[in-house]
């Protein structure tokens, strides 16, 4: 009793990465907690999931395996986590920053009375003394978010409510496989005992979901661009340079905004968050939002024509001058000097 | 067919763009009063999405709501200048320190308390928290279904609505039945400007608590028009349970809060010529970043 647990999407099949990052999280803060991991699936065909989900560190895997639960939808998924916490009692639950499960976790939220923190940046376990009261509470989750548009990180505590629950978005916490032979539990849910007719008032009618076309997150260089790059024609020498160096080509909201990039592409608080090996920042002047999407990259160039840019205060190199000058010659000096 | 009731839910933000030194209290809470108050951007999308349904289904009325400081009835007269029929201003202060759940409960009950509606429309998320958590928690506590993340309300007929919805990697439509709650993404719509006519007709109207320095001209005109008043409801105007409310109804506290502050990195200035790059290129390869 009293255990974590994790909500794990399905996207065709596969677990998704959000949750893959939740469940690595989740095994050492269970651990930490000395409480079990559980993992929730739903949807249809699900026999495959222990395989994926044991690995990390799953001890109980709840299933409800239904045709009707194949896609996601409101009503009747809250009904099943909203039974399940009733039994179980657990005393963390995580669910992924998307739109999946920040459809849900607000619903289940409400429905519990439990505290819901949302996009959480940082989950440390930590005590609390509540003077006024006198009271002193042991072994809770600390919910790390940066808030008021990433000016502040707060620190976020549900002192009298369970479950304390939190959402984390991808990319945000590193995935880790804990155990290949871990051993699982299967807990198979009752579906048509606890979802009604009513529950399916809301119904798809249509879905047109692309395949992951540009996956900036798993991408080791990144060379990204902001207002500054000017132009949706100036942006193609970014992806030049991503090319030659086996990169994806990012964006900061203004760019995208100004019709330079995609949407799939936007870096930053209220877009991926990013950690890869080399961040090349291109006209970008590193607004806070931006730099709460990119700040855990290992190495960062800024290319700006404002030297007191505030992304040249965590660039490891800046160079001041415009993209369509610098570009080419880092172009240039790379053929040159690689094999 | 008859006409849609609407309501939609908006709320006021501080431009978290530009946050000063003073904007946090000790508490933690956010003093908005230091900061300039916009109407929450995402909510003006939801707006619009309410206005096209009035433009196409004669006889929809669509009724403001939002839940803030006297101020915050500005919010109320931006949806009157735009097309919406009235509107409300929840205040009082036994809502201060509201976390997600608390104002969605107060939000709730100031719905059951204006009257039935058959859509609720709301912002997917505000700038100032990014939660996205009052839109489906409104709905719970009203025992309505929601459809989130909607970037479009294609059709309403009879009871039956199609929505179609933004996600991350694609486009979902759905069918669903009033009453519900729809939240409305920025990838929908902008909303249409003030409207010149309604502008004109609305700009003197105020919430009781904005009338305590008006003078007995403004009065006279005020009183002779009765759409120029804007409904407050406050605490005691609302079927509540107080414990439910504000900081106590609140099960998330803030136990800390840091201010970003910038660290700088030894940082190295590369001169924008060819040689400086080169040099930097060839490092990156060696130290394996990059090749």
């Amino acid at each position: 009793m009293n255990n974590l647990f994790v909500f794990c999407e399905i996207e065709e099949g596969q677990v998704a990465g959000v949750s893959l990052e939740l469940l690595t999280k989740g095994r050492s803060l269970a651990t930490q907690l000395g409480c079990k991991l559980e993992a929730i699936a739903i949807g249809h065909k699900l026999d495959n999931i222990v395989n994926q989900v044991a690995p990390y560190g799953v001890d109980v895997l709840h299933i409800a395996d239904h045709k009707k639960l194949e896609h996601y939808l409101t009503l009747p998924y809250t009904s099943i986590i909203i039974d399940l916490f009733s039994k179980t009692k657990p005393q963390i639950a995580l669910l992924g920053a998307t739109s999946v499960g920040r459809d849900l976790g607000p619903r289940v939220s409400s429905a519990l009375k439990s505290g819901l923190t949302a996009d959480c940046t940082s989950l440390v376990i930590g005590d609390h003394e509540d003077k006024k009261a006198d009271k002193v509470y042991k072994n809770l989750l600390y919910q790390i978010r940066p808030a008021f548009g990433g000016n502040i990180i707060a620190t976020i505590i549900n002192p009298d409510c369970r479950p304390q629950m939190a959402t984390v978005r991808e990319g945000v916490m590193k995935k880790e496989i804990f155990n290949n032979s871990h051993k699982c539990e299967i807990k198979k849910i009752d579906v048509e005992s606890i979802v009604s007719e009513a529950d399916f008032v809301v119904s798809i009618i249509e879905r047109h979901i692309e395949k992951r076309k540009v996956n900036i997150q798993g991408a080791p260089i990144i060379v990204s661009g902001g207002y500054g790059v000017g132009s949706k024609e100036n942006f193609k020498l970014l992806y030049d340079l991503a090319a030659v160096l086996g990169g994806e080509v990012g964006a900061s909201r203004a760019a995208v905004d100004a019709g330079f990039a995609q949407h799939e592409r936007q870096i930053g608080q209220t877009g991926i968050t990013v950690r890869p090996k080399l961040y090349i920042a291109c006209g970008i002047s590193g607004q806070i939002q931006h730099r709460a999407g990119m700040d855990q990259s290992s190495m960062i160039i800024s290319i700006n024509t404002d030297a007191h840019a505030p992304i040249n205060a965590i660039a490891d190199y800046s160079i001041i001058g415009n993209i369509t000058d610098i570009i080419p010659k880092m172009i240039a000096a790379y053929k040159k000097n690689s094999k | 067919m008859s006409g849609l009731k609407i309501v939609v839910l908006a709320k006021q933000v501080p431009d978290t763009r530009n946050v000063g030194k003073d904007a946090m209290k000790a508490d933690g809470t956010v003093n908005r009063a230091a900061l300039e108050a916009i109407f929450n951007p995402e909510d003006l999308n939801a707006l619009e999405q309410a206005l096209r349904l009035k433009d196409r289904i004669s006889g929809t009325t669509i009724t403001m709501l939002t839940m803030g400081p006297i101020r915050a009835s500005e919010i109320i007269r931006e949806g009157l200048y735009r097309g919406a029929d009235n509107g409300y201003l929840l205040t009082d202060r036994a809502f201060a320190g509201s976390d997600t759940l608390a104002t969605s409960y107060a939000i709730s009950k100031a719905i059951e308390k204006i009257g039935k509606f058959d859509i609720i429309i709301a912002g997917r998320q505000a700038i100032d928290g990014d939660t996205a958590q009052v839109g489906p928690q409104v709905a719970e506590k009203l025992g309505l279904p929601q459809i989130t993340y909607a970037e479009e309300i294609i059709d309403v007929k009879g009871k039956e609505i199609i929505v179609k919805r933004r996600l991350e990697r694609g486009v979902e439509t759905v069918r669903g039945t009033l009453p519900l709650v729809v939240t409305v993404t920025g990838s929908a719509a902008e909303c249409r400007p003030r409207n010149a006519k309604f502008t004109m007709k609305y700009k003197h109207a105020r919430s009781t608590s904005e009338l305590q320095n008006a003078t007995e001209d403004f009065m006279q005109l005020y009183n002779s028009r009765p759409y120029l008043k804007l409904s407050e409801l406050s605490v005691n105007d609302v079927d509540v349970d107080h414990e439910q409310l504000g900081l106590n109804g609140s099960p998330t506290k803030v136990k800390e809060i840091e201010n970003v502050v910038l660290q700088a990195k030894e940082s190295k200035v590369i001169g924008n010529n060819d040689q400086e790059i080169e040099e930097m290129i060839v490092e990156l390869i060696k130290n394996h970043t990059i090749g």
